[in-house]
C-alpha cells in the first residue's frame, strides 16, 4: 500500500478552510445513528468524545483509570501555546508554524503543523469560556510566558498546572456530555483489540478491569487518543498506566507505526535515587525562564560536591559553567529539549556531574539569579529604590512562588532539599514520544475508519516536540480536527446500520484477547513482569536513548527478541482472569511494549543521520550538534506489520515537502 | 541489616478479595526498604515479594506518582495520605518513617466510596456529581469571543483556579468523619461562580451538584475542618461556605 498523505492543495494558508468547506457532513437527524468509540479521554480523546457527543453521535469512550479526569494529560506543568500576539512581540500563525517545523528539525508535515498554529488561538478561546483559570495579570488579561525555542511569549499557563486545568476543562465537557446520555463512559476499561470488518474499523475487545469481564463493543469509527509509549523505557515521566496497547494492537491489524526512534528526553527531570524507583518527575520547562543550568568548571568541585565534601553555593561564580549559555548563546538556557538534554549528558560524561548516584548524572537549576533580579524589580515597583539584601532576596522568594510555587514543593517533599536556598538537582529523562501511529491529513491511519489523535499519532512534531505543543495538539486533534474529519468519514455510514457484534470478526478478535490472557495466567515461570519490564527499559535506555550508534541498536534488536522469549517462558502472573488483576494488565502491556522495544531500534537504525530527539553519535559536526542528511532521510519512516517476528516488519516512506519553508540547519547559536 | 539509608517495617494491609467478601487485616515484614523511596515503590517492593513468594500482591490505585492525577487513595496510620501534609501518598517518602515501624495502611472508609479489592475504592460518586453540573454549557465552536474579550480580575481568577486545583482525590470525604464531600463539590461550585463564565448557570448549577452529592450517600458538613487539613492541595474550607451561599441564594431564588 502506498503512503498518500492526502495533503490538500494549495497555498498553506488556505489549505485547511478549503479542506474543511469540501468535506461530507452528516445531517443532525442521521448522526443518532451512527456509533463512535473513543479509545483514553485525555485532552485529544476528552475533547474528541465531547466534541461528537454534542454533535449528537452515539459516543462510547475508555479509559484504563478510574475516571477520565486522571488521564496523563493531567501532570503537563508548563503551559499551552497559541499564536495570540497578545504581548505584542511579533509573534502570528506563521511564526508558531515555523518555530514548530524548525524545532521539529525539519522532519514534520508541513500542512499538518501550519493547522495546528491556525487553530491554537481557538483553544484558547474555547478553554476561557468553558472556565479554565488560566493565570492572568492585573489587569484581568491573559498573561504569558516563554518556553525553549520560541523568542516569543506565546504560552499560556496555570501556574504549574496547566495540564491539569485544561484536562479538567475537558473533563468538564466531557462529563456535561456524559451527563445528557450524548456520551457513554467506560472507566476501569482496557482496549485489548482491534475489530476489523471488510477492512474497516468497526469495533472493539475490551476488558472491565473490575469484573475481567472481556466486552465487544461495535462501532462505525473509532478514535486512538491513548497517549505515548515513554514507558518503555521502564523509567519516564509517564504515569505508571501509560502504554502502547491500544496503538500497538491497531498497528498489528494494519496501521503503520511512524518514526518509532524519535523520543523526546527531557532536560529538567529530577535525578534517579536507587533501582526500586519506579517512575521519574520532571521540573516544567517553564522552570527555564528562571534557573540557569551549570555544573562546576573545575572536575575537582564535581569530585567534591558528589562527595558531600562542598555544597554548590559554595561554588564562585566564575567556577561556574552555564554551558548553555556559553554554547547558545542566543538561546541561552531556552534551547530545545532535545539540545539542552545532549548538552547535559556531555557536561556528565566528560566528568563534571554533581549527583551522588551511580552514574553520576545530574547537573544544576539554579534560581538565585532570578531571586535577585525579580526582588529588586519588586521593591522598585512597590516603591522601595534602596532595598536590604534581605529585602530583596524575601521579594525575590515570594516571586518565585508565586509562579512555580507547586513545582518547588513538589521537588522539595521529593528530594528533601529546599530550591529556594540551593539549586535544584536535575537530569534529562524519557518524557514524549514524537513517533506514533502514522495518520494522514485527516488523523486517519492506514485502516479506514481507525483515526489516531494526540501524542498516539505521529503527526505535527517532526523529530523533536517543542515544549507547550503537547496540550496544544492533544485539543487541536480532537476539538477542532476529528469533528470534521471524522465527519466527512462518516457520511458514508447514514445507511450502515448498527454494527452487529456476534459476527466471526468479534468472535477472533475475543479469542486473541482470550488467548492471551489464558497464557499469561498458566505460564509456568519465575519471574514478575516488572523484572522485565525493567530489563527491557535498561536496554532502551543504554542502547535506544540518548546517544545512539550502530553497533549498541544492532545489539538492542538481538537483545530485545531475546528478552521478548525468555519473557514469555519466565513470567509468572498470579492471580485469575476474572478479577481486579493489575499485575495481569501489567504483563498484556509489557508484552506490547517489547514488540515496540525492538522495532523502535529498528528505525534507529535505518535512520543514518540525526535529527531532533534522534542522535546518532556516527552523525553529528565538528561541535557535536545533529547533522541531519536530507537528500536521503527527509521522509517519515512507517512501519508495516508483518507477523510476530518483528525483523520482517516492512518501512515505506513518506516523502517530506518542504514549499513554505526554507529547510535549513538549525541553529539557536 | 538497616543501614541509616534502609529501614526495616511491618506492614498491617486491609486485604479485601472484592466488594462481596468480608476483609481483614494481614501482617507483613519488608525489609531493606530506601528511605529515598516513596510510599508507593515500597508497596512495589512488597509485592514483588509476594510475587516471588507466589502469593497474591495487594491492589492499590496509582498512576501518575507525582501528586496531580488524584488516583492514588490510602488511609496511612489512620490519616488520608500519610503523616505528611499538601501531599498525595504517591508523594509521601519512607524518610517519614523510622527503622521497625509498624504501619496500618487501608483503603478510603466511606459508604459513597465501596471498595472494589484491597485498597482499591470506587470514587465513580465524584464523576456522576460532575455530571449534574460541574460544567459550563458551551459546546465546541472555535467560534467564542476572543479568550481577552472579557477581563477577569486578577484576584477572582487566582481564587478561582485554588479551587479548580482540587485533583478529586477523595482525601476530604476519607478523612471527614461524617463523609462528607463538601469540600470537593464546593471547589468545583467555586471555581465557576467565581468566573463570568460560569455565572450563568449558576442557581443551577449548585442545585443540580448539590442533589447528586446527597443522592450518592455522602454526609453534611459539621465544620470540623479535618478535610482542610488533610486535602493535599491546600482547598480551603471558604469554598464550602461559598457553595452554601450560593445554594442559599438559589433555593430562595
Amino acid at each position: 500500500m502506498s503512503l498518500d498523505s492526502k495533503i490538500p492543495e494549495g497555498h498553506i494558508s488556505e489549505k485547511w478552510t478549503n479542506h474543511k468547506d469540501h468535506l461530507n457532513l452528516v445531517a443532525p437527524n442521521n448522526r443518532p445513528k451512527i456509533d463512535v468509540i473513543v479509545v483514553g479521554t485525555g485532552l485529544a480523546g476528552a475533547s474528541a468524545a465531547a466534541s461528537l457527543g454534542e454533535m449528537g453521535y452515539n459516543v462510547k469512550a475508555f479509559c484504563f483509570q478510574d475516571s477520565p479526569r486522571r488521564a496523563h494529560s493531567i501532570a503537563a506543568q508548563g503551559g499551552i501555546n497559541a499564536a495570540k500576539n497578545y504581548q505584542n512581540d511579533g509573534d502570528s500563525i506563521y511564526r508558531l508554524f515555523y518555530d514548530t517545523i524548525k524545532g521539529g528539525d525539519y522532519r514534520a508535515r508541513e500542512a499538518n503543523v501550519h493547522r495546528l498554529a491556525e487553530v491554537s488561538g481557538n483553544i484558547i478561546d474555547q478553554c476561557v469560556a468553558q472556565g479554565v483559570p488560566f493565570a492572568r495579570d492585573y489587569g484581568g488579561l491573559l498573561d504569558n510566558r516563554s518556553f525553549g525555542g520560541t523568542q516569543v511569549q506565546r504560552t499560556f499557563y496555570a501556574a504549574g498546572q496547566t495540564g491539569q486545568q485544561l484536562l479538567l476543562g475537558a473533563y468538564s465537557a466531557l462529563s456535561r456530555q456524559i451527563g445528557l446520555g450524548r456520551v457513554e463512559m467506560f472507566n476501569r476499561h482496557e482496549m485489548l483489540d482491534l475489530v476489523k470488518v471488510d477492512g474497516k474499523a468497526r469495533g472493539i475487545i475490551a476488558r472491565n478491569l473490575i469484573t475481567g469481564e472481556i466486552e465487544r463493543h461495535s462501532a462505525h469509527a473509532v478514535i486512538i487518543a491513548s497517549g505515548g509509549y515513554g514507558n518503555v523505557y521502564f523509567l519516564s515521566t509517564n504515569a505508571m498506566g501509560s502504554n502502547v496497547t491500544a496503538a500497538w494492537k491497531i498497528h498489528k491489524q494494519g496501521a503503520y507505526f511512524a518514526n518509532p526512534c524519535y523520543v523526546q528526553i527531557h532536560p529538567t527531570c529530577i535525578p534517579v535515587h536507587g533501582t526500586n524507583q519506579s517512575k521519574l518527575t520532571l521540573m516544567s520547562e517553564s522552570l527555564r525562564n528562571s534557573g540557569r543550568i551549570w555544573v562546576p568548571k573545575k572536575k575537582e568541585d564535581a569530585e567534591a560536591i558528589r562527595a558531600g565534601k562542598l555544597k554548590p553555593t559554595q561554588i564562585a561564580e566564575e567556577d561556574r559553567d552555564y554551558y548553555l549559555e556559553r554554547r547558545y548563546p542566543a538561546f541561552g538556557n531556552l534551547v530545545p529539549r532535545d539540545v539542552a538534554s545532549r548538552a547535559a549528558k556531555e557536561r556528565c560524561d566528560a566528568g563534571y556531574g554533581i549527583e551522588a548516584n551511580d552514574t553520576n548524572e545530574g547537573v544544576y537549576l539554579d534560581f538565585a539569579s532570578e531571586i535577585k533580579s525579580k526582588g529588586r524589580q519588586t521593591a522598585y515597583a512597590q516603591g522601595n529604590h534602596h532595598p536590604t539584601d534581605e529585602e530583596v532576596i524575601k521579594l525575590g522568594k515570594q516571586w518565585v512562588e508565586e509562579k512555580y510555587g507547586n513545582l518547588f514543593q513538589m521537588y522539595e517533599k521529593i528530594t528533601d532539599e529546599n530550591p529556594y536556598e540551593t539549586p535544584m538537582k536535575i537530569y534529562p529523562a524519557v518524557h514524549y514520544t514524537m513517533g506514533g501511529v502514522w495518520v494522514d491529513y485527516n488523523l486517519q491511519s492506514t485502516i479506514p475508519g481507525c483515526f489516531v489523535a494526540g501524542e498516539a499519532n505521529f503527526s505535527d512534531h517532526g523529530a523533536n516536540r517543542l515544549g507547550a505543543s503537547a496540550l496544544m495538539q492533544g485539543l487541536a486533534d480532537g476539538y477542532f480536527v476529528l469533528p470534521y474529519t471524522v465527519s466527512n468519514y462518516l457520511a458514508d455510514e447514514i445507511r450502515t446500520g448498527k454494527i452487529a457484534t456476534n459476527t466471526p470478526e468479534f468472535d477472533e478478535a475475543e479469542k486473541r484477547v482470550k488467548d492471551s490472557i489464558n497464557f499469561f495466567l498458566n505460564n509456568n515461570g519465575t519471574k514478575s513482569v516488572d523484572h522485565f519490564h525493567k530489563a527491557l527499559g535498561n536496554i532502551m535506555w543504554n542502547k535506544v536513548g540518548m546517544g545512539r550508534n550502530e553497533k549498541g541498536l544492532s545489539e538492542a534488536v538481538e537483545e530485545i527478541d531475546a528478552l521478548r522469549k525468555e519473557f514469555y517462558k519466565e513470567v509468572y502472573v498470579p492471580g485469575s482472569a476474572d478479577e481486579l488483576n493489575p499485575e495481569l494488565e501489567k504483563a498484556l502491556r509489557v508484552a506490547d511494549f517489547m514488540e515496540l522495544g525492538q522495532l523502535m531500534a529498528m528505525d534507529g537504525l535505518q535512520r543514518k543521520e540525526s535529527c531532533g530527539g534522534h542522535f546518532r553519535e556516527e552523525y553529528q559536526d565538528a561541535e557535536g550538534e545533529t547533522l541531519r542528511d536530507d537528500e536521503n532521510f527527509k521522509f517519515v519512516g512507517a512501519w508495516e506489520y508483518h507477523g510476530s517476528d518483528i525483523n520482517k516488519e516492512v518501512l515505506h516512506k513518506e516523502e517530506l515537502n518542504y514549499e513554505f519553508i526554507k529547510i535549513a540547519a538549525r541553529n539557536y547559536k | 541489616m538497616a543501614s541509616s539509608k534502609f529501614i526495616n517495617i511491618n506492614l498491617k494491609i486491609w486485604r479485601q478479595k472484592n466488594a462481596k467478601e468480608k476483609g481483614k487485616i494481614e501482617t507483613y515484614k519488608l525489609d531493606n526498604v530506601s528511605i529515598e523511596s516513596s510510599f508507593l515503590e515500597m508497596l512495589d517492593q512488597l509485592n514483588e515479594q509476594l510475587v516471588s513468594e507466589r502469593q497474591e500482591p495487594v491492589a492499590f490505585d496509582h498512576d501518575c506518582r507525582e501528586g496531580i492525577c488524584g488516583m492514588c487513595s490510602l488511609f496511612i496510620n489512620g490519616r488520608a495520605h500519610g503523616p505528611d501534609t499538601g501531599i498525595t501518598t504517591c508523594q509521601l517518602h519512607m524518610r517519614m518513617f523510622k527503622n521497625n515501624d509498624t504501619i496500618y495502611v487501608e483503603p478510603w472508609r466511606s459508604k459513597a466510596f465501596p471498595v472494589i479489592k484491597d485498597l482499591v475504592v470506587d470514587r465513580t460518586a465524584f464523576d456522576r456529581i460532575q455530571q449534574a453540573g460541574g460544567f459550563v454549557s458551551v459546546n465546541t465552536s472555535g467560534n467564542t469571543i476572543d479568550a481577552n474579550a472579557t477581563p477577569v480580575p486578577k484576584h477572582d481568577a487566582d481564587r478561582a483556579f485554588e479551587a479548580a486545583a482540587c485533583i478529586g482525590c477523595g482525601a476530604c470525604v476519607a478523612t471527614c468523619k461524617n463523609g462528607s464531600a463538601m469540600l470537593f463539590v464546593g471547589a468545583k461550585v467555586s471555581q465557576y461562580a467565581l468566573l463570568p463564565q460560569g455565572k450563568v448557570e449558576a442557581t443551577q448549577r449548585v442545585l443540580n451538584m448539590v442533589r447528586q452529592m446527597d443522592e450518592e450517600g455522602f454526609g453534611n458538613c459539621t465544620n470540623t475542618g479535618a478535610c482542610e487539613v488533610e486535602c493535599p492541595k491546600g482547598i480551603s474550607l471558604e469554598n464550602i461556605a461559598r457553595m452554601n451561599r450560593e445554594y442559599l441564594a438559589a433555593s430562595l431564588k
